[in-house]
């Protein structure tokens, strides 16, 4: 598989990362060559193998239900780009 | 008495408890010493003033009979370890001027053991680099030269370059590291530095800025075995505020790693022997099984098949996971931001301007391959195939105690070399990354010079929660080797 | 109820399945240990955690897994012994990660289902297809500021339960009657307290629209529907929206949609097109849930009696029909009050004071039981003064009224105003004797065989006693005195 560049457009979209044409035009060789990369994994068999999502085989973590956290909205907003009144501020969203 | 910048953290610690000399002069000494090697680019943050205070507390508490494990010991901190009220950028411009509120849990334990902060270390931008070349603050240079080419910077690896750099040209007595694919035990192969990435979970992940979750690990570079056992006993340890923390002992490794070797098996992983790769990495492999054997190990030729297969499922997971672990860089709580025409582009503007090359392709490819119509192919595979190289060391270690691998496939080489293709820069991890797959811990011991004159490690791999063993192998290989070699910059400095 | 639509072509039918999102009732949020109270001042329930600060790490709040199994078993549904939490990416300003944390190929509960209960006294089953655990969002406002959303992240990492339907509702009133049934399991269960105006409870509705017989025709999923009256009202509109566009030729695109409470009307959020590509995968930074059959098991004990059984419980121990069943179950403490009440009393009796006159008034000062102002207790009073002659049913009433009124025991009223029902033969008697002795013309006129007089006379004795006497003596003596 090779990543066209309406692919290449589409990931960086995906990903939230503003590119130009040139851009795109310089990322999309280079992906292709690490896809082309990774894909030498097609060679391996992998039929009946469980997937691995983490090397630790301990059972999940749990914790008390009890409220241990939070109160500092200061420290929450103190490196904000923008905030008012202990709100964050962000550019206003349309829907 | 040994030039104080010289010492190892043993030798220091009984200095100090001596009192040959106090924590506040051990300190300035080694800002003295950053202040004379700038040009190497080790720090992303000094902190002179802050190191002076702790060695001023240090030596305070070794007065008053209450010294902990580590105290008055300047160290180096990786720029990716979030400490409270320092700048903390992961190398990135995107976290440029950020201030953690708050403190990693590693950091946590080195300070409560009494360790001092000289700073925090250059790395590549979120740790994603193996030469610490895409580090938004610039490469950093290794103090050692290529004889061959003595005008050429070299890099120091990565991504941890800064902190391997730090402990190589004498300006901290160790430094803290991180290792997703290799990033500590590569930039220690390639400064002559003790590095070491204990198992997965034994070091807790909490505050340290996430590159691929289920691959990081936070481990230690020194200039001895033991000094780096010193520094992983501190920084381990059980830590409820992150889940894949592991609730075991943590053991006093340093009094252990004297132990002999004798009648341990020691395996020799036949698919790690690359075409291509340099005769004298070879030869010094051929030197280490040597070694083994003159400490009584018994050395056992196993097979690890799926080797071959690591990098590129490596290349699949840890951008995947790195794709959605950076989502949280949006210029909304923290850092940068980028004020666009709408707050779409103000996303998308301060993505772009916040995060440099190597990390854009790494979201893109991380990105691509979970995404629709791609998963099955690509992160679904790795992952079984990851499974399967867990398999493969399972397999091995039924017949072995630990492995013996070169570290690295090359030395250090010259700042701008294979930045041109990204696999030959992703080929310096062939080594080291099948132990972050199957969350194995693994250590790089300096173990000789090419004939460039720069230094080469070898790698011993454990089994899971086995770092004991590892060290003392490792102690048995920095005996044999012997290595004395300092880079020249810090033998003129020191003349 | 499987209400069809009339439309230019002929009927239609209506195809719903919905996602309830319900705040998981606990001290704490999900992955961190800051509050998951309702309305505090904005991030200050916020912990470094929930801001998606560099490095922070979710850890699993116990008592939510509690919550969930006794959630699923209220919905008997399937418990999974074995979930993963993984992360669905998107980027908005109220979701710091980036990805919201929820369970997807294996979700913590399994295939369930619900009976819910129809307005004509029906009952119908429907599918639960699953419910797993999630994080909330934050919240982002809006209107504060002309070319600025301001965002709190108060909400931000409460555990949320998304319980999935099967498309196997047919009208706005079985939508209704779902998701009422719904939250009064969770009530019941104290999972959810189901506080729609505060967000607890929130729905997505998925719509499409078939000719009976026809296959599934395409959905459209209207989001953010947020109170039963909103439930009723998309649904509604959205249906004959879609008729309307097929009708006149067109085809329904697959796509998210708004409501917009203000307009009434449903709009495109965003089409199939733009349909994210969320890329879930598993959360590295979580480890697989498992859990054990004793695990569960000792949860199952717990439960309390759920609302159907109850319903029929009652229905069978109090011989209440299914219509005054279901209202007095409707919440445990509504149940639990008419429980006290009927105890060793006449039930229907019981069910009566309760649903007509306690319920009926508490309806129309928009209060609940837990407000009202006369305990079971002295309601179970109340009856028993009515059944041991002691007041007439009549007399009853305004004792009630005074009781809502003073909250005093129905005994002390009655003694208090001298409402003591009069059974004395000999005081009855004599005011009949006045009462014949003031109307001698009338008593003519009813002995002359006018029948319907004798109405007039009882209520004269009636008026005379103060409503006091008692009406069977009343009868009977007037009777024997006239004639």
């Amino acid at each position: 598989m090779s990543l066209d560049k309406e692919t290449v457009r589409k990931v960086a979209s995906l990903a939230h990362i503003k590119m130009t044409d040139e851009e795109l035009d310089k990322y999309g060789p280079q992906l292709n060559n690490i896809v082309g990369f990774i894909e030498q994994l097609s060679e391996v068999d992998t039929d009946n193998v469980e997937p691995l999502p983490s090397p630790v085989d301990i059972p999940l973590k749990l914790r008390k239900d009890e409220v241990t956290d939070g109160g500092y909205p200061e420290d929450v907003l103190a490196n904000a780009p923008e905030a008012l009144e202990s709100f964050y501020v962000v550019p206003k969203v349309i829907e | 008495m040994t030039e104080l910048t010289h010492m190892t953290i043993a030798e220091a610690l009984k200095g100090l408890e001596n009192k040959d000399f106090t924590s506040v002069e051990l300190t300035q000494a080694h800002i003295g010493a950053i202040e004379n090697t700038r040009h190497l680019n080790v720090f992303v943050t000094e902190t002179p003033e802050l190191a002076l205070k702790q060695a001023a507390e240090s030596d305070k508490r070794r007065t008053a009979g209450d010294a902990g494990l580590l105290d008055g010991i300047p160290l180096a901190i990786k720029d990716l370890f979030c400490t409270k009220d320092v700048q903390t950028t992961a190398g990135s411009h995107i976290l440029e001027g950020f201030v953690p509120t708050y403190e990693s849990t590693v950091t946590t334990n080195l300070f409560r053991d009494g360790a001092v902060m000289l700073g925090k270390t250059n790395l590549d931008e979120f740790a994603m680099g193996s030469s610490n070349t895409t580090s938004f603050f610039g490469n950093v240079i290794n103090p050692w030269k290529n004889q061959s080419n003595p005008d050429a910077d070299l890099v120091p690896g990565g991504s941890s370059g800064g902190s391997s750099a730090a402990v190589a040209a004498r300006i901290a007595l160790g430094a803290t590291g991180t290792d997703t694919g290799g990033s500590i035990r590569q930039p220690a192969a390639f400064t002559g530095t003790v590095g070491v990435k204990p198992t997965y979970g034994r070091c807790s992940r909490w505050g340290t800025v996430a590159f691929a979750s289920s691959l990081d690990q936070a481990g230690a570079f020194a200039r001895t075995v033991e000094d780096s056992a010193l520094l992983l006993q501190s920084m381990s340890g059980h830590d409820p505020m992150d889940s894949t923390s592991a609730d075991k002992n943590v053991p006093d490794w340093a009094s252990t790693l004297q132990g002999d070797i004798k009648g341990m098996k020691i395996g020799i992983p036949k698919e790690y022997r690359m075409d291509g790769m340099p005769d004298e990495i070879e030869q010094l492999w051929q030197k280490g099984i040597e070694w083994m054997k003159d400490a009584g190990a018994e050395i056992i030729d196993v097979s690890l098949p799926h080797t071959k297969y690591a990098l590129p499922a490596y290349y699949i997971i840890a951008p995947a996971e790195a794709s959605t672990n950076l989502s949280r860089y949006d210029g909304v709580r923290y850092g940068l931001r980028v004020e666009g025409e709408n707050l779409r582009d103000t996303y998308e503007s301060t993505r772009a301007e916040g995060f440099g090359d190597e990390v854009k392709r790494r979201i893109m490819i991380g990105t691509y391959v979970l995404s629709a119509g791609y998963y099955d192919a690509y992160y679904m595979k790795a992952q079984k195939v990851r499974r399967l190289i867990l398999q493969d060391f399972e397999k091995a270690y039924e017949q072995c105690d630990a492995l013996l691998t070169p570290t690295a496939p090359s030395a250090a080489f010259a700042i701008g070399e294979k930045e041109d293709d990204q696999i030959k820069m992703y080929l310096n991890d062939i080594f080291t990354v099948p132990a972050n797959l199957a969350g194995l811990p693994g250590l790089s011991v300096p173990a000789g010079l090419d004939k460039d004159g720069l230094p080469l490690g070898l790698q011993i791999l454990g089994k899971a929660w086995d770092e004991e063993t590892i060290f003392r192998v490792g102690n048995k290989i920095e005996q044999a080797a012997n290595f004395t070699a300092i880079p020249e910059m810090v033998m003129q400095k020191a003349a | 109820m499987a209400q069809l639509l009339q439309g230019e072509t002929g009927e239609w039918e209506i195809v719903i399945g919905m996602e309830i999102h319900a705040q998981v009732t606990t001290k704490s949020k999900l992955f961190s240990g800051s509050s998951s109270k309702f309305g505090a001042e904005p991030n200050s329930q916020v912990s470094l955690v929930d801001a998606a600060m560099p490095g922070m790490l979710p850890v699993m709040n116990e008592f939510v897994v509690e919550q969930a199994i006794k959630t699923g078993l209220g919905l008997q549904s399937k418990i999974n012994k074995y979930s993963v939490f993984e992360r669905k990416n998107y980027f908005y300003p109220d979701l710091p990660q980036g990805y919201q944390i929820t369970q997807f190929l294996h979700p913590i509960v399994g295939e369930g289902k619900i009976e819910i209960d129809l307005p004509d006294g029906t009952t119908k089953e429907i599918g639960v297809t699953r419910m797993h655990l999630e994080q909330d969002a934050g919240k982002s406002l809006h209107d504060q500021h002309p070319s600025k959303s301001f965002v709190d992240l108060n909400r931000s990492g409460n555990a949320l339960m998304e319980i999935v339907s099967e498309p196997d509702i047919n009208s706005p009133a079985e939508a209704v009657a779902y998701l009422s049934k719904i939250r009064m399991i969770l009530r019941y269960l104290e999972t959810c307290d189901g506080n729609m105006d505060e967000g607890s409870m929130r729905a997505d509705v998925n719509i499409s629209v078939r000719k009976p017989g026809n296959d599934l025709g395409t959905r459209c999923e209207i989001k953010n529907v947020n109170s039963l009256k909103a439930v009723q009202q998309v649904i509604d509109f959205e249906a004959r929206r879609q008729i309307e566009v097929i009708e006149d030729g067109g085809e329904i695109d697959q796509e998210t949609r708004l409501w917009d409470p203000a307009k009434n009307e449903t709009r495109t959020l965003r089409s199939k097109e733009d349909a994210h590509d969320y890329r879930y995968f598993t959360d590295p930074d979580l480890l697989p849930l498992e859990l054990n059959d004793n695990q569960i098991a000792d949860i199952k004990k717990t439960l309390p009696e759920l609302p159907d059984e109850k319903k029929h419980r009652f229905m069978d121990e109090f011989g209440l029909g299914i219509y005054d069943a279901s209202i007095l179950i409707t919440e445990r403490a509504r149940a639990n009050y008419f429980e006290t009440v009927a105890k060793n009393r006449d039930s229907k009796l019981a069910a009566n004071w309760v649903i007509n006159e306690l319920l009926g008034l508490l309806n129309k000062n928009d209060q609940g039981i837990k407000d009202s102002p006369i305990s079971a207790e002295q309601l179970g009073g109340l009856i028993d003064l009515i059944s041991d002659n002691t007041i007439s049913g009549k007399i009853a009433k305004d004792v009630f009224a005074a009781m809502y009124e003073t909250s005093a025991d129905a005994g002390a009223i009655v003694e208090e105003k001298g409402l003591k029902q009069v059974t004395d033969t000999g005081a009855i008697e004599k005011i009949i004797d006045e009462v014949i002795a003031e109307n001698p013309d009338n008593v003519e006129k009813y002995r002359g065989g006018k029948d319907k007089l004798f109405g007039f006379f009882v209520g004269q004795v009636m008026k005379k006693s103060q409503g006091k006497a008692n009406p069977a003596a009343v009868n009977e003596l007037l009777k024997k005195k006239l004639g």
